[in-house]
């Protein structure tokens, strides 16, 4: 058995209020109720408020730059197919900075798990539109409104068929941490985008708000991808939460520990003769 | 001086077939004993265009490249016309029969008769080559089998067979070319060009993790350990971009694997933030740039030595480094397997720094001595000491290095400025410990350079100075120099960090002192100014994208002495 406690507790720099907190609650939980222990999880993360989480938390971490924590991941993926590896981040960084990333991470499909903090705005920076912000939506950077449209991560996801693709919110710790287990069990690539107020910059999408709007739909297929395309278009009065995609595809191919690998001399002697 | 070699340029279009002739070639050279010198020119395209493969052969040691042909074999009217000049006299042209060759004599290949289908022109080109300079037939009947084995004994037996034709033919052509191949001075070695003698260096440290976006002219680093790494245990990506490319090796890197991103200097100068995080991480890393002329996409296919400056400041903030420059394909395996140590000794980004001219040039080298290898630092997979802190300010400035996933001991790293903990600190006193921290390592790595070596007599009445493979350029010039003056070569295969001690009395001792370079700009003999206050006065710069010749460093100190 692990305990929440094992993975620490920590001094945060978040406000009060932020909606990380319980998403920090339902990792670790997460991770406590799969008998995960700390020095087998390596959490990488990027820049930004939700790219602090790893510091919040007792386990291995990488906390590199902004936009690159997806790249970052995968490298240590490769490098130890052994650990649990999750990447977690914002959504400035992990669908603007780092949009490339993302793309190729679905595509790659190595074994990880992607949660995004998505509270469509740039928090650490002070209340900037982010690329999840909705077109219109005013801040003292886009005093006009923001001109572009919110980039849709779900759509994306699942029309580039993703292997997992879920959504849960701050609001529902319970079921958040119910979807980060079944995420973390699925082999391949998978994203959580969860919603998360930010209760500094963001006055639009606020708890109030987003409790109004989601709610967890019945009788959806996972494995209809036609479904599941209807279902991430859905972002307004309605937000639905849960798993919206789900399909088992071939998962990036792996051999062991790189560490601990240590090659055979007459493997190499063999490559030089072959240059003779 | 009497130099018994030869200089064969194959010129065509890219499709044509040149690379193939001249790999069978320069590969049946280094088997029948003899030194050999590659030098590719190609452009940036699949088909057509203008390239040469130039093969340089010998009893003795090849230096370098030259400009002057012996044997041109000229496959296309383009090739010819834009070689005739070079062709020294008494030398001879090798082109079929349907080429325009003008008031030149030339060997006329009647393709036609010799081969019964275009397909095997290239086969009759390499026999007419490979008897007009004496080499036994065997060998190549080796090689072709070798070559189309996979597609059958047919196809083998019907290259055997047109090359059996094209050697009978050659036999009996008195083309005046008296240039046999010397004999030659030992069999057994291997033919491998810079790239591969990166690839097989990092192999040699037990690299078994590169991430890379292609680009001209570093690709075939990564190519090289994709196609042979197997055994080895090596995993690989092709990245999204060069961002990922870095981040990603630094990710496995971080969690124990032994990496190499290679790239060239548009790549590298995407890669500039990560390693500037390699830097603060303490994370090793081995990063390959293999240069090629910039600004900007440059010229994709040819040689320059104008990313020293881009490699020597790369990413922001300060933090250890070193460069390396190798000279020739050994250096390339040497170095390479060096860089993997230091990166791994002191947590920082060491860097290989060649270019094209070096990455598509084939030597014959003697067979690398794996046992004679020095070990290569790893990193600790155990921790049973006390609180483990990633980054404990020690005295060397070198903290353990703890692979995570491994004990219990956690591993945490960080981008940020951050206390031996890992943990994020604007505290100025943390700062200036963690900083003097990383840049105390610079001792470790002071301590370890290589220093240049000198050719020549001592107090030379002209020293040339030169890094990367721009050496053997000036070491034929020097040997070939007919006027009064003593003349010496000053080589760099380590430009970063340099140790006065280990050269200033060759400077000041000398005469005059040449800097030799690649670039317009001469960064090396800046960077000796603004290391030691030494300002090297004269300079023979070469930036048209071609590699250094003895012929072009020759006229350059003709002019200057």
């Amino acid at each position: 058995m692990v305990s929440i406690e094992e993975y620490g507790d920590f001094e945060t720099s978040w406000c009060p209020g932020c909606g990380n907190f319980p998403i920090l609650k339902s990792l670790k939980q997460a991770l406590a109720e799969q008998g995960i222990a700390p020095r087998d999880v390596i959490v990488s993360s990027g820049i930004g408020q939700a790219a602090k989480l790893p510091h919040y938390l007792r386990c291995n971490m990488f906390n590199g730059l902004h936009g690159r924590a997806l790249p970052v991941a995968q490298g240590i993926k490769m490098a130890n197919p052994e650990a649990a590896v999750l990447c977690v981040s914002g959504d400035g960084c992990t669908y603007g900075e780092g949009g490339n990333h993302f793309l190729a991470a679905i595509r790659r499909n190595l074994d990880l798990t992607l949660l995004v903090h998505d509270n469509q705005i740039y928090g650490l920076t002070k209340g900037q539109a982010s690329p999840t912000s909705a077109r219109g939506h005013v801040t003292k950077a886009q005093p006009e409104g923001n001109r572009s449209d919110a980039f849709n991560p779900l759509s994306v996801a699942v029309a580039m068929k993703a292997g997992f693709v879920a959504r849960a919110f701050s609001g529902e710790p319970e079921h958040l941490a119910e979807v980060i287990k079944k995420a973390m069990n699925h082999k391949g690539f998978s994203l959580v985008d969860i919603l998360q107020p930010c209760v500094s910059f963001n006055k639009v999408n606020t708890y109030g708000w987003y409790s109004q709007r989601v709610y967890f739909p019945e009788d959806h297929d996972p494995s209809d991808w036609g479904a599941a395309m209807a279902l991430s278009e859905e972002f307004g009065d309605r937000i639905p939460l849960g798993i919206i995609y789900r399909a088992d595809k071939p998962v990036f191919g792996l051999g062991g520990r790189l560490a601990e690998q240590e090659y055979d001399r007459n493997d190499l002697k063999a490559v030089l003769q072959s240059y003779t | 001086m009497s130099r018994k070699d030869i200089n064969i340029v194959i010129g065509g279009a890219a499709g044509q077939g040149l690379v193939t002739i001249g790999q069978l070639l320069a590969k049946a050279v280094v088997r029948a004993g003899h030194h050999l010198l590659v030098t590719q020119r190609y452009m940036s395209r699949v088909r057509g265009g203008h390239n040469t493969y130039a093969i340089r052969m010998g009893g003795d040691y090849l230096s370098g490249g030259t400009e002057s042909i012996d044997i041109l074999a000229a496959l296309n009217s383009e090739a010819f016309a834009r070689h005739v000049d070079d062709v020294r006299d008494g030398g001879l042209i090798v082109a079929g029969t349907d080429l325009e060759t003008g008031e030149r004599d030339a060997l006329r290949i009647p393709f036609e008769e010799l081969a019964p289908k275009p397909l095997f022109h290239n086969t009759v080109m390499l026999g007419v080559l490979g008897r007009t300079i004496g080499l036994d037939r065997g060998i190549f009947e080796d090689l072709l089998g070798q070559t189309f084995g996979r597609k059958g004994g047919e196809v083998v037996e019907a290259n055997v067979d047109v090359l059996r034709k094209a050697y009978e033919w050659a036999s009996g052509r008195d083309h005046g070319f008296p240039g046999r191949i010397g004999p030659g001075s030992g069999s057994g070695r291997m033919m491998i060009n810079g790239n591969e003698g990166i690839a097989l260096g990092a192999m040699a440290a037990g690299c078994n993790f590169v991430s890379y976006y292609p680009m001209t002219p570093s690709s075939s680093v990564a190519m090289a350990l994709i196609a042979k790494g197997a055994p080895l245990g090596l995993q690989y990506e092709q990245a999204e971009d060069e961002l990922a490319a870095m981040n990603m090796a630094i990710g496995a890197s971080y969690a124990g694997a032994r990496t190499l991103v290679t790239t060239s200097g548009g790549g590298f100068a995407l890669m500039g933030e990560a390693v500037s995080l390699a830097g603060v991480s303490e994370t090793p890393i081995v990063c390959v740039v293999v240069q090629r002329p910039g600004p900007a996409t440059g010229m994709a296919t040819r040689t320059e030595q104008a990313d020293l400056d881009l490699v020597l400041h790369a990413g922001h903030g300060e933090f250890p480094r070193a460069v390396f420059t190798p000279a020739t394909p050994e250096d390339c395996f040497y170095l390479t397997h060096r860089a993997f140590d230091l990166a791994e000794t002191f947590q920082t980004p060491i860097f290989v720094l060649s270019e094209q001219y070096l990455a598509d040039s084939y030597r014959d080298v003697e067979p690398f001595d794996l046992d004679g290898l020095p070990k290569t630092s790893r990193p600790l997979l155990e921790w049973d000491g006390e609180e483990y802190k990633r980054y404990a300010a020690t005295d060397d400035g070198v903290s353990p290095r703890l692979v995570p996933g491994f004990s219990e001991a956690l591993v945490r790293a960080d981008s940020h400025e951050h206390d031996e903990n890992s943990r994020i600190t604007e505290d100025k006193t943390v700062r200036v410990t963690q900083n003097s921290k990383r840049l105390r390592k610079e001792s470790g790595l002071f301590e370890e350079v290589i220093g240049p070596d000198y050719y020549g007599e001592e107090n030379a009445d002209a020293l040339l100075v030169c890094w990367g493979p721009t050496l053997g350029a000036c070491l034929e010039a020097v040997e070939r120099y007919e006027g009064d003056e003593s003349l010496a070569v000053l080589h760099f295969k380590q430009v970063y960090p340099l140790r006065e001690e280990q050269f200033m009395e060759f400077l000041e001792g000398a005469g005059r002192v040449v800097a030799v370079e690649g670039n317009a700009t001469a960064q090396f003999a800046r960077l000796i100014a603004s290391e030691t206050g030494f300002v090297i006065p004269d300079r023979i710069l070469r930036f048209d994208g071609r590699a250094m010749t003895w012929e072009y460093v020759l006229k350059g100190l003709t002019d200057i002495l």
